[in-house]
Parts: C-alpha cells; structure tokens; sequence
C-alpha cells in the first residue's frame, strides 16, 4: 500500500521586541544566567504581569503579512503545568480566541505555487532553560529567556514533504525577517519549527495518528526528521502496526527520532483566562493603520525585480531570499543601474565572502558603495574583469577603498597602444605557427593569441583593446 | 508624654503629631508599651519589627521635623500590615510554612505609598494561610484572639490586622479581601473594615489568592480613618493592569457632616434569610432605622442570584488559587524538601509539607474545577453565575444609592468551633462574597453588641467606584450612634 504524508507545522517565532512580553527585562540573547530577571518574569510572589504592546503590534503585522483575519478583541490564558523553568507555574498564552485566525501563505517547493493554510497565530511567554550538566546530580535553571515573546504560528496539515515544509518555513522566515519581528535563527533557537506528522493511504481522506517532533535545530534537521519519521512511520504501518500519537525528539546524533512522551502522559493544561490582565481590545483603526505601514514582502518584492530589473526567476529568488540582500542589490544599482551585472556580483562573490563570515548583506564588510567603485573601475577599463574577481577577497577583508587597493597592487589595465604593441609583437614572433594557420584563414586562433597577451602582461591588459590591436598587427604581417 | 497615646483614632493622632504636641518617638514608645501588654494574649502579629528599628525610624522623623512641620496624613502614624502583602526587607510569610523565611526585595505598592509618607511600620500580622479562611485558625503560626473576648475567633483572614485595630496594638492597619476577609474580622472585631472597588487599590505585591476578587483596603477604628488611609492607597498602578484609572476623589470631603438626606438605602431581603442570629438580625434593622430617622430612604429590595454566591465563590476562587499558588514549587524561594529523590517528589513532597489542609484542599477543588471536561459545567458556569450576580445589583443600584446588610450571619464564634467543619466556615461569609464576585465596594462598620458581648457588623454596599458614597452614609451612622465609643475589654 503507499501512503500520503500529512504535515502541519508550528512555529514559535522570538518577537524581537525590546524587552520582555510582561515586564521591562531585556531580551538580549546570551546574558550570564538569572542575569535578566526581574520578580515578574521570576514568579515572585504578589508580582504582576503587564502586557508589551509593541508585541501586540508585531503580531498584527505577521497576521497582515499571513493574510490573515486579525481579532480586534482577544485574551489571554494561563496555560498550567509545572516544571522548573516555568517560574509560574503556568504560561501566559492564548488560547480559543488567538490574535490572528485563517490566514495563508504561498511557497514555491518546486517551481510550482502552493498555498499553505495558516490556522491560527497566537502570542505566548517562553519559558527559562534547564540546564542538565552530565555527570553531575543536579539541573540548574536559567530564567533569562523566561516571558521573552513569542509568536506561535500553526498551518493547516497541508504539507506533504519535508521539502515543501522547508519552502514554508524558508518563505515564512522571509516574511518574518522582513517585518523586522524576529531574528530567524533557527541554531540560536528564535525560530522553532514543531511538525505534526501522519500518514494516510493514498486516496482516503481521514487523517492518520499524528506524531509531533521537537528539538529541529535547523533547516538541514527539518529534512531529516521529516524524512526520517516518514521512514518510521511508513515501516510501522506496513507491518500491520498502530502509529502512536506522541511526541519524539529528533536526536541530531543519533539521526533519528525519540519518544519524548505519549499522549497517556500528555498534560491537562487548565486552561482559563488570565485574571491579571484585562481582555485586549484593538481598534479597527489601529490594525488598518498596521497594515498600511508593512514593507514590500518578498514574494512582491521578487516579482518586482523579475519585471522591473529584467531579472531571471532563479536571480530574482536569490536575491530577495533576505530583505537584507535585497536592499544591498537596490542601494547599488541607484548609482550603478546595470541589474544584471550588480546581481552576478552580488548573488556570486558577494554572498560567498557573506557566507564565509557567516554575516548577513547590511552587515557586510563591503558596503555598497565599495562594490560600486569596483564595477565602475571594470566599466572604466581601469581593471579587467578577472583581476577585480582575484582581489574581491582582500578588498572584502582589508575594507581598503578599491582604487586604492589597485594602485598598491599596481593592478592597473594596461591600454597604451604602445605598450600592447610591445607584448603583441613578442607573442606573435614565439609563435610562428599559429600566426601561419591565422594566415591560412584559422580565424579562431585569435582566442589564443588575445590569451598569450593577457599572460605576457600579468592580466592587466585591456582585451578589448588587445583584440583590435591583434587583429591589425596579424593583417599586417601578411 | 502620655502613654495612653494609643487610645487615639488615626486622626486624631495625626492631628496631634501635626500640632507639634507629640513627637514620633512618643508615639512609637506609647504602642510599644501597649503591645508589650497585650499582644501575648491576641497574638495579632507574625512578625513584631525589632523595637530599636521602630525607635531609630521615629526619631529620624522628629529629627527631621525640626526644621519643618508640614507633615503628610501617615508621617509617624503606626501602622500594621496583613502579612501576604510584600514589605521590603521584612519577612512575608502569608501564614505558611512555605513562605516562612520569605524576605521580598521588593515593596507592595501600596506600601511603597505608605513608605513615601514615612509611615512607621509596625509588623506583619495575623491571617488564614495565603487567606483561605475566616477565622485566622488556619495560620501555621497558630490563631489570634478576639480583644473582646480571648476565647474567640477575631474572624478571617484579615484577623490579625482586625484585632491589632481592636487591641491598639497599631493605630490603623491593611488587610485584603477576597471574599470578606476585611468585612468579616472588622465585624468580629468592632472595628471599620473597608473593602474599595476591585482596581481601586493596586494589588501589586498584594501574594496573590484569587486575582479578580483580592483588594487591598483599610482597617481602623473610625470611618474618618479609612476614608484618610483610603486617600493614600487609591491610585491607579501602570504595574497592575486590573487597576482602575478612575481618578480618586478626596474622601475626606464624605467625612465632614452627618449627611445621607437625599440618600436611598436598598434591604435586600436575601440576606435576612434563614441562618441570620436574630441578636444580629435585630441591631441590622435598628441601624435601618437610624438611617430612616436621619433623612434616608428606605427601600426594599431583590438580588434573586444571592443563592447561588457562595457555591461560584468557591469554584472562582478555588480555581485562580490552584494556578496562582502553583509557584510554590520549591525551585525558586521559599520552602523546599529535604526529600531528594527526583523532581517530580521533590514538587509533591515540598507541597505536601508547605501547604496547610485548607490550602490544599481548595487547590484540589480549584483543580477539579478546570479540569478537562469539567470547565463548562462549574468553571464557565460560576462566570455566568458571577455575571447574573453583577446584573442583579446593576439593576438595584438603579433605584437605590446603597445597600444595607449585615456582615456576617453570626458574630464571632469560639476558636475551634467550625474548624473541623468546612462548609460552616464557608457560611461566615455567605453576606460579604456576593460585592466581592461584583467588584463592589463594601464597608464594615460596628452596629452593636451582642447579648454575649460581642461586636455585631454592618454592611454597607455601593455602586463601583463609589467609596465616597458608602463613606458618607456610614459616617453618618457612626457619629449618631455610640458603639464608636465601646472599646474591647483587653488591658
């Protein structure tokens, strides 16, 4: 029998607000342990909770952003349950009535458009960390993190493999780096991806027994999870097994999937409304005024660059993958308008050096305005092509100005007549043979001679100028 | 200067402490004289400050005063305060074991209020474990007594603070009230009891019972006193979002003259069903008629929903305390274990050891109560219960300007008596929790003896927000009767 993989997706997303969902803590990452508490986010006793309306904010602009209808009345709920990173005892979350309801979101998994179903988005406190140290009998606890906001964002089981998952949680950060509400950083953990698993014969429309993963790192791990449980899953059924409904941690090591707990053990959260904060009322207004203040997205915003810049899908894609890249690539070509040539230069040797110092395009070492001076020292025919791709790395990494580099370098093109002439000559008289076949009408022989050129004079060269100049000296050897 | 300083209202001491007759450090030296007479027998407080910091305190303020005499209403007044709200660097116990070493790092803001004004902070008192209960018996430290009568219960939870105000062992005092934790003790205890507005007072550091019904709120000896510690505590805190930003008007001005002409006085005819003493049954009505006499008028009417109060009372209420004391988890402070075995032992045994009967037996209920597939039949119905509760005094609040019953269906009784019997505990405050689940404000004020001697309470209600109005009424009651003037047998 074969089956059909059925996926719906969590995500937590880390609002990236100043500071924390209830209290005035910060919400930097990475602080000495306990270092940003206050007796609200500890729990203390007789301390109350007061609601951070910029993550109120931030949550109707993803919901605009999912396309979703945004709740102009909406409370919040205690969720109950011990353990010790939960200073409360409980999570201030939502619960039947979330911010956000119904919204959508398309992605591209290949070539073709889908479009996925957003349940619901609603806001939550995150909880602390507990921290196991191996070998040693006691946990230790580290409340930085706690009541740090979060958005939680649930599809509809509309996914049916780990690539298309990964296309909605890359479109998803997209949307979120965007907005300017979340880091997107899946290792740091400010993007946490939960996948609901299931199986059905293909054809038959009632769902299987769903199985939840955690503990998904990356974007890599989402694919091998994914691929992994559907292994599992798909083994189990075909030998006449039950699928239990549970939830598993991906064990990265081990490269596979781990009970964490059965759903005999899952938790009565008693649920009910938060009685230390007031049910929130939005005005219609202020959600409209939200929408109306959402920066270009990225799917318009690719589509965008496909028509106006002429671009391919495939560069296009690339480019406005990040909002950061893409406002690289636009800062560019406003005082170099040549689409094409900025986004090889940027989708080749840019994101390269990106990549190598792991740094996002605003944060390159290499401004805009640098790479402009570059390309224009190409255009200007003070440097051939190849020698401004040998020196992209050291201008990356000594920040040096680009004319200034070449100077140093002396890297400068040589187009004095006078001087080509000179390593002309001297090509074309170490090879007699190929200046007989030229004569004999082998007109592609030219390629070899423009190449011995570049090599006698170190690349600097100018080909241009080295191609009309050859083809005179060839015509007057005959 | 006169030992005898303690005898005096809130008022009237700070009157005389304004006038320069007596300093700070004769005031202090009076009270803690008094207490070293009898706080042994009522044992009002959990925890006495050191008498060297009370005196160091007081002197720092005359100190101060000599070079100006402006003052501010608390400035050296001695104050008691209920010991589940949070005071800085003083232990906070709630009355458990839990909490028994609780130092906050932090200032309830009502007594960051307090503070401001340079009150002198007396000590912690007295109450029923995290304020589960009526009568303070259900505190590990062990039960106040009643000043009037040592043999009984000075009421609950607010116990300790009641009896301190009845024994002058502080001049004023804070409590809190869920259900009738400050209307219930002042009953017992003779004195005036003021339950403010739900979001009147900030509950910031106020531990936490039940969040939509717990109010902080004054207890004293006159009226006059609460409507002045009243001025001090009515503010809206950007700390609590459930508090109000309704401006508070001076209640003073409600304390000026005996006033309620144009006044009309509700008697909701449920609450002198079955079960009320007629000894107190009958000073409620005579309290009526002064009333009448001064001008009021007297109406008669119905909240049909009285019934069922008591039964979504202890479904709300219960369930808010299961979430709020889940805390108490002996992880972060307070008690924990010696029991290693395994987290989730160390969570039960720290709750099975921290916790009193009481405590866990309305966790348990409150547990129940919104658990998975019972929330609709008692957690959403109490709600809608709670909301027809609110409708019905909407609607008498319509034709009446206040509400006139009595406090308690008793008066005090003898320590031991319903200990063993929840539901008759329960039943002490069938009067004072229906304002509680509306968020109205209610006052206590003393209307009597009993023929055993002990003090009979009055209760007034009002509409939201009208503290002014329950204040005026029972001032005017106050100045025309006697019972100010009876004070508790205790030397």
């Amino acid at each position: 029998m074969s089956y059909q993989v059925v996926i719906g997706v969590e995500v937590h997303a880390q609002l990236r607000t100043q500071s924390k969902l209830f209290c005035s803590c910060r919400t930097i990452f990475g602080g000495s342990p306990n270092s940003q508490t206050c007796p609200v986010c500890l729990g203390m006793p007789g301390s109350l909770p007061v609601l951070n309306r910029m993550a109120v904010e931030m949550a109707v602009r993803v919901g605009h952003a999912l396309n979703c209808t945004i709740r102009t009345d909406h409370y919040f709920a205690r969720k109950n349950y011990f353990y010790p990173d939960l200073p409360k005892g409980y999570q201030i979350s939502q619960y039947d009535e979330p911010i956000c309801e119904n919204g959508w979101l398309e992605i591209q998994p290949n070539e073709s458009t889908k479009r996925i179903r957003i349940h619901r988005a609603h806001l939550e406190e995150d909880a602390g960390k507990s921290i196991h140290q191996p070998g040693r009998p006691e946990s230790r606890v580290d409340l930085n993190r706690t009541g740090t906001p979060l958005l939680e964002i649930v599809t509809e089981p509309d996914m049916h493999s780990a690539e298309e998952v990964v296309a909605y949680l890359k479109a998803l950060r997209d949307i979120l780096l965007y907005l300017d509400v979340c880091d997107g950083n899946m290792e740091q953990g400010n993007l946490r991806c939960e996948p609901n698993i299931s199986l059905r014969p293909s054809g038959e429309t009632p769902l299987g027994t769903k199985v939840e993963l955690k503990n998904i790192n990356s974007f890599r791990f989402v694919r091998e999870a994914i691929d992994y449980e559907v292994r599992r899953q798909t083994t189990v059924l075909s030998e006449g097994g039950t699928v239990h409904q549970e939830t598993r941690l991906w064990d990265e090591a081990q490269e596979k999937t781990v009970v964490m707990r059965s759903k005999e053990e899952a938790h009565d959260y008693r649920y009910f409304p938060d009685p230390d904060l007031l049910p929130i009322h939005l005005e219609q207004t202020m959600i409209d005024d939200i929408r109306e203040t959402l920066p270009e997205l990225p799917s318009v915003r690719k589509q965008r660059f496909i028509s106006t810049y002429q671009l391919p899908v495939g560069d296009a894609e690339v480019l406005t993958s990040s909002k950061s890249l893409a406002d690289y690539f636009e800062t560019c070509i406003k005082t170099f308008p040549s689409p094409k040539t900025v986004c090889n230069w940027v989708k080749g040797e840019l994101l390269r050096e990106l990549h190598t110092h792991d740094v996002a395009a605003h944060e390159s070492a290499l401004a805009p305005e640098r790479l402009v001076k570059l390309l224009q020292l190409v255009e200007q025919g003070t440097i051939s092509l190849k020698v401004a791709r040998e020196i992209f790395t050291e201008l990356y990494v000594s920040g040096k100005e680009p004319e200034a580099l070449v100077q140093e370098k002396g890297l400068s093109q040589v187009s004095d007549d006078n001087a080509l002439l000179e390593f002309i000559r001297e090509v074309l008289v170490n090879n007699p043979a190929q200046v007989e076949q030229y004569k004999a009408g082998k007109e592609t022989v030219l390629g070899f001679f423009v190449g011995q050129v570049m090599k006698a004079s170190q690349g600097k060269a100018n080909p241009g100028k080295v191609n009309t100049l050859l083809k005179t000296a060839l015509s007057n050897e005959s | 200067m006169a030992p005898a300083l303690f005898k005096f209202s809130l008022k009237e001491l700070q009157d005389l402490f304004t006038s320069g007759d007596i300093g700070a450090l004769d005031i202090a030296r009076s009270y803690l004289l008094r207490m070293s007479q009898v706080e042994s027998k009522v044992k009002a407080y959990i925890t006495v400050r050191e008498r060297e910091q009370i005196l160091q305190e007081a002197d720092t303020i005359d100190a101060s005063l000599k070079q100006w005499r402006k003052t501010q209403p608390l400035m050296a007044m001695p104050l008691a305060i209920k010991d589940n709200i949070c005071t800085h660097g003083t232990r906070t116990t709630c009355g458990s074991t839990m909490l028994e070493q609780f130092i906050p790092p932090y200032d309830a803001t009502v007594v960051a209020a307090c503070r401001e004004q340079k009150f002198l902070l007396i000590g912690k008192t007295n109450l029923d474990e995290f304020g589960m209960g009526s009568s303070t018996e259900h505190s590990v430290f062990g039960p106040s007594r009643n000043p009037w009568n040592l043999n009984y219960i000075p009421g609950g939870s607010s116990g300790g603070s009641a009896a301190a105000v009845a024994a002058d062992e502080c001049v004023a005092a804070l409590g809190t009230d869920t259900g009738g934790s400050i209307r219930q003790p002042a009953a017992c205890c003779g004195v005036v009891g003021l339950k403010p507005t739900y979001g009147r007072v900030s509950r910031y550091g106020l531990v936490a019972f039940a969040s939509s019904l717990d109010q902080i709120g004054p207890i004293t000896k006159t009226v006059a006193d609460a409507a002045m510690l009243l001025n001090v505590l009515a503010a809206h805190d950007p700390k609590d979002s459930t508090s109000s930003n309704c401006p508070a008007p001076d209640f003073m001005k409600s304390v000026k003259k005996k006033d309620v002409k144009k006044l009309t006085l509700g008697v909701p005819r449920e609450f002198f069903s079955e079960g009320l003493d007629p000894d107190v049954e009958q000073h409620v009505r005579e309290a009526i008629e002064v009333f009448q006499e001064l001008g009021g008028t007297v109406k008669d009417v119905s909240l049909p929903s009285t019934e069922w109060a008591i039964a979504a009372y202890y479904i709300i209420a219960t369930a808010e305390a299961s979430s709020n004391l889940a805390r108490y988890d002996g992880v972060k402070y307070g008690y924990r274990t010696k029991e290693r075995k395994g987290l989730f032992d160390m969570y039960r045994q720290t709750r099975a050891e921290g916790f009193g009967a009481e405590v866990k037996r309305r966790v348990m209920l409150g547990t129940y109560a919104l658990s998975s597939g019972y929330y609709d039949a008692y957690y959403a119905k109490a709600q809608s219960v709670r909301t027809l509760i609110t409708r019905d005094f909407d609607a008498v609040f319509q034709e009446v300007d206040f509400l006139v019953t009595p406090v308690m269906p008793t008066t005090a009784f003898p320590l031991g008596e319903k200990l063993q019997d929840p539901l008759q505990m329960y039943l002490s405050d069938m009067y004072t929790i229906s304002a509680s689940l509306a968020g109205l404000p209610a006052i206590s004020i003393p209307c009597g003896l009993s023929q055993a001697g002990l003090p009979v309470g009055l209760q007034l209600m009002g509409r939201p927000f009208e503290e002014s109005t329950l204040l005026r009424a029972a001032y005017a009651y106050e100045q025309t009767t006697q019972w100010r003037k009876k004070r508790p047998p205790i030397r």
